[in-house]
């Protein structure tokens, strides 16, 4: 396959020095990174590699103990979670996280509702509605939009937890080992979910799945105890040495 | 506006209990007729409650505060300063919701257990401070409201009808603000708080905010009834900022249903009348009150209107917002 050179697409996301302790164990270890707009890069690493972690400090769930993160040019260190989803980074769940109680509609409603509102002033429900029955139809659950989330199947929770990020419009979606638990033929179509997903947001993913990966990740980089240990296209990566040695079991 | 009252089930019912409270006046006795007005006043207090814990998922301990403050704020400013119906009323309200926002500040900082104990804990503080100050509070003992104060716009709030009307008009407006936030996009935030916080802050709301946000309604619902309370009843005491006063409200939207608009009212009405009977037949009342709330768990784990929206499916959802 002939690699085409492209111009480099201005960062997204960059990091410098950023670093987590807990307690005596540093799971993120002074990580520098940097991801272009535009691209599907995947994050994988041994369990335990601080993969989490680090995604959780780039949205802001959890606080660093020192480097930096600039999203879109600014720095966002020190913006709170709910923040920085307003400055277009959405994070899906790695245990799905939903309102159970709610219908499904009523899930991606809420991840449209505050971006739309203005003051106090929200947006008309017709218009929210027809938005959720978009991003619920690009998912393939436009029929279950009526269904209380709590009473979907494992795989329909996933995909819903994709439309509420669908929902948010993000710039930056990221996916946290989103195709844990789904059968083979829903990890096809989440494949070709993500890839269109893509053409209008950055997508950073946690993945498990090789096959998954290697199907869609552009670039991936590999933690390993909290440090980047490799990153390069795929075909780098599967012929890293030490790679092979720190998770692919070669 | 018109999507939250579009005609449908649900604007029906909520119209039709407002319509039933109106005319029952015309049709009580003497003794329900001051029965039901208290009562309509007391589920202001409950809707407000139900604003913060059932929609919102805040178990305050503290609420008698927010009712204290504004039985207080109104009766010091009639007895003290002859400030007559509608000013008092204002001046009441005021002072609940500068409470709750002072309070709800910093208790909000904690959740859960904390924030019951930081909310029992500052409506102690509420309750001994009017202690304190008993030289005008008349503390335990209290004072009874001054009646050439008590009028509202040249009208007579010692007169039944007056009364009962004043305190339709103020459980009318509880009630549909109550239903306004429960159907529109402010009552869903809420509930999303409510079922799973972590993920509204995810999806970029300011979670402390819209708890504070929500605890002010429910605060400025629960003066606005301790203010028409001094009012209409022409009595101001500490009692009422006991930590009794703090159960009740929680008492009651649990019996209606916590989470459901009609429930307070509901909740008030059968404890109320509960109590007002068992009471005729035997000292052991609360005996029977306690054998009823177990029944309650048992029957009706979610409240009866909880319960029984949970039974309706989707129908009840609409109905029952």
């Amino acid at each position: 396959m002939a690699a085409v050179e492209e111009e480099a697409a201005p960062l997204l996301l960059e990091t410098r020095g950023l670093t987590r302790h807990f307690g005596g164990l540093t799971a993120v270890d002074d990580v520098d990174f940097q991801l272009p707009t535009g691209e599907i890069r995947a994050i994988i690493g041994p369990n335990g590699a601080g993969k989490t972690t680090f995604v959780s400090l780039l949205s802001g769930r959890i606080r660093p103990s020192a480097g930096r993160v600039t999203f879109a040019g600014q720095d966002v260190s020190r913006l709170k979670a709910h923040q920085r989803v307003a400055r277009g980074i959405a994070y899906t769940f790695q245990i799905t996280s939903i309102f159970k109680a709610m219908s499904a509609r009523e899930n991606v409603m809420l991840a449209a509702q505050r971006r739309l509102t203005k003051g106090l002033i929200g947006p008309p429900e017709a218009e929210l509605r027809a938005l959720a029955d978009e991003a619920l139809a690009r998912v393939g659950l436009a029929e279950r939009a009526e269904e209380a989330a709590g009473n979907l199947s494992y795989g329909h929770q996933r995909l819903l937890e994709v439309a509420m990020g669908l929902g948010l419009a993000p710039r930056l979606l990221i996916l946290d080992e989103p195709t844990q638990g789904l059968s083979d033929e829903e990890i096809a179509a989440f494949i070709d979910l993500v890839r269109e997903i893509a053409q209008e947001s950055t997508v950073l993913l946690i993945e498990h799945n090789m096959h998954v990966v290697m199907g869609l990740a552009e670039r991936i980089t590999v933690l390993d105890r909290g440090r980047v240990l490799a990153e390069g296209a795929p075909e780098e990566i599967r012929a890293d040495d030490a790679v092979q040695r720190a998770y692919l079991g070669g | 506006m018109r999507e939250i009252f579009r005609p449908d089930g649900g604007t029906a019912l909520h119209l039709g209990v407002l319509i039933v409270l109106f005319a029952l006046q015309f049709a009580l006795s003497d003794y329900h007729h001051i029965n039901i007005a208290r009562i309509m006043v007391l589920a202001c207090f409950a809707m407000g409650y139900n604003i913060a814990f059932g929609y919102t998922g805040l178990l305050s301990l503290g609420h008698a505060m927010f009712f204290g403050a504004g039985l207080y704020g109104a009766g010091l400013a009639a007895q003290f300063a002859a400030v007559s119906g509608p000013g008092a009323f204002v001046i009441g309200l005021a002072a609940a919701v500068a409470l709750t926002v002072l309070a709800g500040a910093v208790a909000l900082r904690t959740a859960g257990v904390s924030f019951m104990i930081v909310t029992l804990m500052f409506a102690q503080a509420a309750y001994l401070t009017i202690y304190y100050f008993g030289e005008f509070t008349r503390g335990d003992e209290g004072f009874v409201y001054p009646d050439a104060m008590r009028t509202l716009f040249g009208l007579e709030l010692i007169e039944p009808t007056v009364r009962y009307t004043v305190a339709f008009g103020l459980f009318a407006i509880c009630l549909i603000a109550s239903f306004a936030v429960a159907r529109s996009g402010l009552g869903r935030i809420f509930v999303a708080v409510r079922e799973n916080e972590d993920r509204a802050r995810m999806l970029g709301y300011d979670v402390y905010r819209m708890k504070l946000l929500a605890l002010t309604i429910s605060g400025a619902m629960a003066g606005a009834a301790g203010a028409a309370y001094g009012l209409l009843f022409g009595y101001v005491g500490a009692s009422f900022a006991n930590i009794e006063y703090s159960i009740y409200p929680l008492l009651w939207v649990l019996m209606g249903g916590a989470g459901v608009v009609l429930g307070p009212l509901l909740g008030t009405l059968a404890m109320f009348y509960l109590v007002d009977v068992t009471s005729g037949f035997t000292t052991a009342y609360l005996l029977v009150v306690g054998a009823a709330l177990i029944a309650l768990i048992l029957f009706f784990p979610k409240g009866v209107l909880g319960t029984v929206r949970e039974k309706l499916g989707a129908r009840g959802a609409r109905w029952l917002p």
